[in-house]
């Protein structure tokens, strides 16, 4: 089995040089330094593994790509490495659920 | 050079990795009696499967004379409670024509519990003497069916676990297996790209359908196949879902689109339309995970790759269920469910190297050896009302 020392992977990953997202590959510390194309970068607030950060700063209705292929639009601004999550991202096909019910956008 | 595998041939020429005996009610009125029979025959090899509703419906007669005639189920026994309106003679007249041992038990006319489950007891051990005669022959890669399917899936699984089993499923298609996956409403947003994978552009045409058909289905119910797990592993919506779902079917070409009960004619990659046709009449498509199982079980899967990042503990009845754990910290916290720790691609293992170890495990599985959740003993079993039109000529092109 490879074994790689896990303190040298960077703990976020690009899919496809189109996405304008960047996904946690482990839990990260908010205030931990990681790098973002090329530039030191200090997280704003924790993300747990799995989880999405924006790459860049987004607009409203920015279509976010992921995998290099569209995943739904941004109902708000963010700023860079702010959580791109169910506050501020929306299908464009069926709104999602979560247990206090229909995701309202 | 020997693979490993084997399997009990079956008259219509298939063979099964497993010789189980299935123990079918045919009512939820028979479910009791049914799950006594199972348990008190105290072995591993004796399957409890069924359909719960009174009323009649095609498909799930259809669907039982597949999982019944499966090719890794040696032997059956139906019980029937004797009012409900399921067809069990034509049932049995089936499992009967494909040369495997059958009995049907009626409650109402076998004189109730007790007797039933003697009776049931006495037929199951008859039929498990029988099945303990027959041999496994070798068995070559162009006879394996594997269906895939994604469970409790977060934002690891389209990195990790589903990738890998596409590398699989790559690897076990040019060595001509029928390889099936499905979740037509998991694919929505991926229409177009998979369109362009058909074998020919009148496919493609079905393809992008099928996924439409899916999007008004889930719209109508109002919910898509989403689930309030997905959204705490870090997925965000359905379309995000569905490009990492997709990922498992690798990179072949897509040779056709099945439905339910249909079996692949020839290797190659299918995919599995499991949204009912017209009007949503039923309810959910699927209602959970192994409602998908039990439609590529019907289509022919020997067994099932079954990737989850949250962390699903569920097997199946009939056909081993084997786990590919996406997330590494799940896999630390529920490992001995796991066949397969994915989630290592996050801390440095190469995806190929993941992608060896499941086609290696897919051998030694149809080779006999249990996978985890078969050897916890998992033999979760859905089958409900659905209805279905026969799939359109174009949806099997010749090869």
């Amino acid at each position: 089995m490879t074994t790689v020392d896990q303190g040298k992977l960077p703990p976020l990953l690009l899919l496809h040089p189109d996405d304008n997202i960047l996904v946690a590959r482990r839990d990260i510390a908010q205030g931990e330094l990681v790098e973002m194309d090329g530039e030191r970068f200090s997280i704003p607030a924790a993300i747990e593994l799995g989880h999405k950060l924006a790459r860049r700063a987004l607009a409203a209705d920015t279509r976010v790509l992921k995998y290099g292929a569209p995943i739904g639009s941004m109902t708000t601004a963010v700023a860079r490495g702010e959580h791109v999550h169910l506050h501020n991202l929306k299908s464009d096909y069926i709104p999602s659920t979560t247990r206090e019910g229909t995701d309202g956008h | 050079m020997s693979n490993g595998m084997r399997g009990f041939l079956r008259k219509d020429g298939r063979k099964g990795i497993r010789n189980v005996v299935a123990v079918a009610y045919l009512v939820e009125c028979a479910h009791h009696v049914s799950r006594l029979i199972v348990q008190k025959s105290g072995a591993d090899d004796v399957h409890l499967i069924g359909f719960p509703g009174c009323y009649p419906n095609k498909y799930a007669l259809e669907m039982m004379k597949r999982l019944c005639t499966h090719p890794n189920v040696g032997a059956v026994l139906l019980v029937s409670l004797g009012c409900e309106s399921f067809n069990r003679e034509e049932l049995r007249r089936t499992v009967h024509a494909s040369g495997r041992p059958v009995d049907l038990l009626v409650i109402q006319q076998s004189g109730g519990t007790t007797r039933t489950l003697n009776a049931g007891l006495e037929a199951v051990r008859k039929m498990r003497a029988e099945l303990a005669k027959q041999t496994p022959v070798p068995m070559a890669f162009d006879e394996l069916i594997v269906g895939t399917v994604c469970g409790g899936s977060d934002g690891t699984s389209g990195i990790t676990a589903n990738p890998a089993v596409g590398r699989c499923f790559d690897w076990l298609i040019e060595k001509n297996s029928a390889c099936i996956f499905e979740e037509t409403g998991e694919l929505i947003g991926c229409e177009r790209i998979m369109a362009s994978r058909a074998i020919t552009p009148e496919l493609g045409l079905e393809i992008e359908a099928c996924v439409d058909k899916a999007a008004n289905y889930y719209r109508i119910m109002g919910y898509g196949s989403f689930a309030p797990g997905n959204a705490e592993g870090g997925l965000t919506t359905l379309e995000e879902k569905s490009m990492g779902a997709y990922s498992k079917s690798g990179s072949s070409p897509i040779s056709g689109l099945i439905k339910p009960g249909d079996i692949p004619p020839r290797g190659g990659l299918y995919l599995l339309d499991v949204v009912p046709d017209g009007e949503p009449r039923f309810g959910f498509p699927n209602i959970s995970d192994n409602a998908e199982i039990v439609e590529l079980i019907a289509c022919g899967s020997h067994l099932i790759l079954f990737t989850t990042g949250r962390g699903s503990v569920v097997g199946s009845a009939i056909s081993p269920v084997i786990k590919v754990c996406a997330n590494p910290d799940t896999y630390d916290r529920m490992a001995d469910d796991m066949d397969v720790n994915a989630g290592r691609i996050l801390r440095g293992a190469d995806l190929d190297e993941v992608g060896r170890e499941i086609f290696e495990l897919v051998q030694a599985v149809a080779a006999g050896a249990p996978s985890k959740s078969e050897a916890l003993g998992h033999q979760e079993f859905i089958l409900t009302y659905k209805q279905f039109e026969p799939i359109g000529p174009a949806c099997l092109p010749a090869a």
